[in-house]
């Protein structure tokens, strides 16, 4: 069988390549298929082209296709070994496009059970990508032999193609973990590596089932080096759920791995270790001294591998890595530029003040050569480096500026103006020299998005800066030269200076002018309504209007809206029946790791409240409830270990809670059955359940803060682990949870107020209230500010959550809507430190300090109280969720 | 009151056997041999031979086995006139992926007695089908030993055991294993 199509050809592969591409014309190739005897090396050929022609992306109409594949079973009579083998994958590959595929079933079946073992494992590849669950059961015998066939490539054939059947057909696999098992202690390295991933997902949300597994596997050792992988997976995310502590055997077991001979089986102890949360230096150490070793290592992939980890590491631990920084120096001349890279920003961030000019240095000189993924990475070192140490940031913001005139995609430029305008955040002093940079950008910038955030940025900062007036050159520019958006954006940004410096108004009038003529509706619709708010002169609707935008959420919006138009009525539309937009959560410092989000389309996601409302929406009882006020974080009401889990999330509306009790049972041998007055479903073992328990307020109440004692009640039908078979018979059981608190956060939503002095200003002083509160038990700002932001549940602006360092004193503003009162409240809290002692302070001048405020606007009194004792009434009431 | 079922959601750091996102094969122009995609990264033609141009101008004047690349480690090596890459997630273990891409290579170079080039490869198509299906399976690592890839794919061609081989043949091939040796 030699399979040369052309041996005239000697000058290149190109002829014959030429007759591979060529379109196949079944009608001609299929009579080939049918002549007798088979010439197997003429229809082997055949089946090349089409696998060739289908791999090259060639479009094959269904017809033809079906036509072909029916040809091509006729070719199961010739024993040629090649020949069957393509047929197999024939069939694989023209699964999806040609229809009746399920005919070669009984061919493909014979083959997997015959004698032939180089037949057995692609056939029962090729059989499970056409089956589906009915047939798959029909085949079920054979598939457990297979599985446990003492030849390797039957097994692992069998044990790959069940984990890949197992989305389809979870039923019907899991009836083969004890086959699974038994492979599981195969002698073959592959069969062990695939028995021990198939039993992993069967028993994935039986968290007992794989404790049980891992202790086995972890003692009794694995040959495969594969295995060792999946196993440290399996232990790490299992030791990350149940947040064990890291002096549990599973800990040990990761770190016994660092001295594993294997360097795929140690590097992925390593990364495991690194990835773990809250671990100690001390823990750290020896992870960090393999990567280390592999910093030297011939193979670049291990050298990539190993200062990739190490690059992780130096965020949270930069002082752990310090120990690397030669190696890491010796990689910056690495021939791969990746490796050299990560190598410059781990050092970035391990590197003391010092050095930091010569990395930069080094940095600039390769930075042209490297792919935007790791000129992301630098830039986010750099943004690291910043924050690290603020002093350097005008070597920084040059380096960034100069970056920022370079070629570079939209995520590259991104990247680099967050980082900019994380700088001009943290470091005031930086601000001016980064919005001109930024304005720079935007005289010639190619991204809508990056413009408008620009544009943003700039009527925000820009009038509290001393010399407002540069600005308005450059955003008028934008109005002058740019697309919609961006001209929308700056009328924007240019009412905002008008609103905010009055002797600048006269000029934005001028302009805003100009802007009503504008061909885009937005734009006219813009500066027309900013044109008329801003010549009324009025503070407060300047800070409505202009400075603090709407508040709600806008998928709410849409559909309060949508609502109201499917119902005439004669009532205008209430802003107030729409849910408050749920304020964006704080960004944490996102983890710094390459990853490219440029696929995923920027879609404005619903929020988890969004989300809630929906759910909550389509229970028909829950008809009547109005819009979804607030939704709590969950609460864990068992500890994480239990037999059964249960958390809750509150969900308030005006005048009613709904509790949300999310509950997961963790034993695979007890079915857990609701009691009889409900309607009846049952619990089965890992499902999730969710029921709902709704509770009316007294009607005087604006808000209440108690306690609930939960018990869940429940029958309990114990059911056989492996069939999932109950008894007949079941108990009666009861199971005491933890205290459910409501809390005042519970009816405070979070508002994001961009410019706070306005909405202050704007809430008017007659309805300030000063008063003074100790806090006995808190020992720094930090943990006040904290504390009060948790237990007020209010959303803290401009920034005012971070405390800076060696203060004594600080002003947190705070603003949030109360549920059932209109209006918006602002709270000003001073902090002040003394003695080791913390006192919040919302009182009037005291002799000490000036700043005291709290004022609180259109809060009941009520409210007030209970946000400075904690609860209104301390009554204990009594929950029972019943199954 | 009211109860539902819900669906458990599966978190993105689930352990599992699903390591291999594409094995690709492009020749020193850039031009698609042979491309095979496990998953969904990647749905259409257009979308692959864009990823495909991209990965080539970023690696094919660089022999330094391994990059990021819209998000994705790849990982790569070339030959005379071939480019093999192998293609997993970022979070991937790097020296699993590098596994793959050694038995691909050292598999397709036993089969083609070391003549591992574009015109050696395009006449012996099936031969890289059958050992690239038993290499990966629907993304999962099948076998990573390329004796047991060769042994699997079997593929017999000019292997006719000796005592089938004419007198004339066996000297044909006593002479080149010398020239072999010579030449070493």
């Amino acid at each position: 069988m030699i399979k040369k199509f052309d041996k005239k050809d000697e000058e290149s592969g190109k002829i014959a390549e030429f007759v591979l591409k060529q379109k196949v014309c079944f009608y001609l190739q299929a009579r080939i298929f049918n002549e007798t005897p088979i010439n197997p090396r003429r229809c082997l050929h055949i089946l090349t082209k089409i696998i060739y022609l289908l791999n090259q992306g060639e479009h094959f109409g269904t017809t033809e296709a079906t036509e072909a594949f029916f040809a091509m079973t006729r070719l199961f009579q010739s024993n040629d070994q090649t020949l069957r083998r393509m047929c197999y994958l024939t069939i694989k590959e023209m699964a999806n496009i040609s229809e009746d595929v399920i005919i070669v079933t009984s061919s493909l079946t014979k083959d997997m059970t015959g004698k032939e073992d180089v037949y057995r494992g692609p056939a029962i590849r090729a059989l499970c990508r056409i089956t589906d669950t009915t047939m798959l059961q029909a085949i079920e015998r054979y598939m457990k032999q297979a599985i446990v066939d003492k030849v390797p490539s039957v097994s692992s054939s069998a044990l790959v193609s069940s984990l890949h059947m197992v989305k389809m057909s979870y039923d019907v696999v899991k009836r083969w973990v004890n086959e699974a098992q038994e492979a599981a202690s195969s002698d073959n390295i592959m069969v062990q590596y695939h028995a021990l991933g198939l039993l992993y997902h069967l028993r994935k949300n039986d968290r007992l089932a794989v404790t049980k597994m891992l202790n086995k596997f972890t003692k009794s050792g694995l040959k495969s080096p594969f295995a060792y992988c999946m196993l440290i997976r399996i232990a790490s995310k299992l030791l990350d759920e149940t947040e064990g502590g890291h002096d549990s055997p599973l800990f040990d077991f990761i770190e016994s791995c660092l001295r594993n001979k294997n360097e795929m089986v140690v590097y992925e102890a390593a990364s495991a270790i690194v990835h773990m949360p809250n671990c100690t230096a001390r823990e750290l150490a020896p992870a960090v001294s393999v990567l280390q070793l592999f910093c030297s290592s011939p193979k670049a992939a291990l050298r990539y591998a190993a200062v990739r980890t190490l690059n992780k590491v130096a965020m949270k631990h930069p002082s752990a890595v310090t120990a690397c920084n030669l190696d890491l120096e010796n990689l910056i001349t690495d021939s791969n530029r990746s490796i050299a890279t990560l190598a410059i920003t781990t050092l970035l961030k391990t590197g003391s003040e010092s050095s930091v000019d010569r990395l930069m240095k080094q940095i600039s000189s390769f930075v042209s050569e490297i792919s935007d993924e790791f000129k992301v990475v630098v830039v986010q070192a750099i943004s690291a480096l910043c924050q690290k140490y603020p002093r350097k940031h005008s070597v920084m913001m040059n380096f960034l500026s100069n970056m920022l005139r370079d070629d570079g995609g939209f995520e590259y430029k991104r990247a680099i103006v967050d980082c900019i305008i994380s700088i001009i955040e943290e470091n005031p002093e930086s601000k001016e020299t980064g919005l001109a940079h930024l304005c720079e950008f935007i005289e010639d910038c190619e991204h809508t998005v990056l413009a408008t955030k620009i544009l943003h940025l700039l009527g925000k900062e820009g009038p509290r800066t001393p010399q407002p007036s540069k600005y308005i050159r450059f955003i008028f520019n934008r109005v002058v030269l740019e697309s919609e958006a961006v001209r929308a954006a700056a009328v924007s940004a240019l009412a905002k200076f008008g609103a905010q410096n009055d002797d600048l108004l006269p000029s934005v009038l001028v302009l805003l002018q100009r802007c009503m003529m504008d061909s885009d509706d937005e734009v006219r619709d813009r500066a027309t309504f900013y044109m008329n708010v801003l010549q009324q002169k009025q503070k407060a609707l300047n800070a409505a209007y202009i400075f603090n935008g709407l508040s709600v959420s806008i998928p709410g919006l849409e559909k309060s809206l949508h609502q109201y138009t499917l119902e005439p009525s004669e009532k205008p539309f209430d802003m107030k029946t729409v849910p408050l937009a749920t304020a964006p959560i704080t960004e944490q410092k996102t983890e710094i790791a390459p990853v490219a989000t440029s696929k995923l389309p920027e879609k404005l996601a619903p929020s988890r409240q969004d989300i809630y409302q929906e759910q909550l929406a389509a229970i028909p009882e829950f008809q009547g409830l109005g819009p979804l006020f607030k939704s709590s974080e969950p609460v864990q009401l068992t500890e994480a270990e239990t037999e059964y889990v249960v958390r809750c999330i509150k969900h308030t509306f005006a005048g009613h809670m709904v509790f949300q009790f999310d509950c997961t049972n963790t034993l695979n041998d007890q079915l857990l059955q609701k009691v009889p007055h409900f309607s009846y479903k049952t619990w089965s073992p890992r499902r999730p359940m969710r029921s709902y328990i709704w509770v009316i307020y007294a009607s005087c109440l604006f808000a209440v803060s108690c306690t609930f004692s939960c018990t869940m009640k429940y029958l309990v039908r114990d059911c056989d682990p492996n069939t999932g078979e109950p008894d007949d018979d079941g108990y009666d059981d009861e199971y005491v949870l933890e205290d459910l608190e409501v809390t005042v956060a519970d009816h405070i939503q979070k508002v994001l107020k961009p410019n706070f002095g306005a909405a202050w200003d704007e809430v008017g002083d007659e309805f300030e209230k000063e008063e003074t509160f100790a806090l006995a038990s808190v020992r720094t700002l930090d943990e006040a500010v904290g504390n009060i932001i948790s237990f007020l549940g209010m959303q803290p602006c401009e920034r005012s959550d971070k405390v800076p360092e060696n203060k004594n004193s600080h002003v947190l503003f705070l603003a949030g809507e109360l549920m059932n009162i209109s209006g918006i409240g602002a709270g000003k809290l001073a902090l002040l430190k003394s003695q080791d002692r913390c006192s919040i302070s919302s009182g009037y001048n005291h002799q000490d300090s000036s700043l005291h405020h709290m004022r609180i606007y259109q809060f009941n009194p009520i409210v007030l109280q209970s946000v400075a004792f904690g609860f209104l009434s301390e009554r204990v009431n009594k929950i029972e969720i019943c199954i | 009151v009211d109860t539902q079922f819900i669906q458990l959601t599966c978190t993105s750091t689930e352990p599992s056997l699903y390591t291999v996102k594409a094995v690709l094969i492009l020749d020193n122009d850039g031009d698609r041999l042979y491309a095979k995609y496990y998953d969904d990264t990647y749905p259409t033609v257009k979308e692959q031979k864009a990823f495909e141009k991209n990965i080539f101008n970023k690696t094919h004047r660089t022999d330094s086995e391994i990059a990021l690349l819209e998000g994705l480690t790849v990982v790569y090596k070339s030959n005379i006139d071939l480019f093999f890459y192998v293609i997993g997630s970022s979070h991937e273990n790097e020296l699993m992926l590098m596994a793959v891409l050694n038995c691909l290579f050292d598999s397709l170079s036993q089969m083609l007695r070391k003549n591992v080039e574009r015109r050696a490869l395009l006449e012996n198509m099936e031969g890289l089908f059958l050992a690239v299906d038993e290499i990966v399976d629907g993304g999962v690592i099948l076998e990573s030993d390329p004796q047991q890839v060769v042994h699997r794919v079997a593929l017999r061609g000019d292997d006719v055991p000796l005592t089938e081989q004419t007198v004339t043949q066996v000297l044909q091939s006593a002479k080149e294993q010398i020239k072999w040796s010579l030449l070493r």
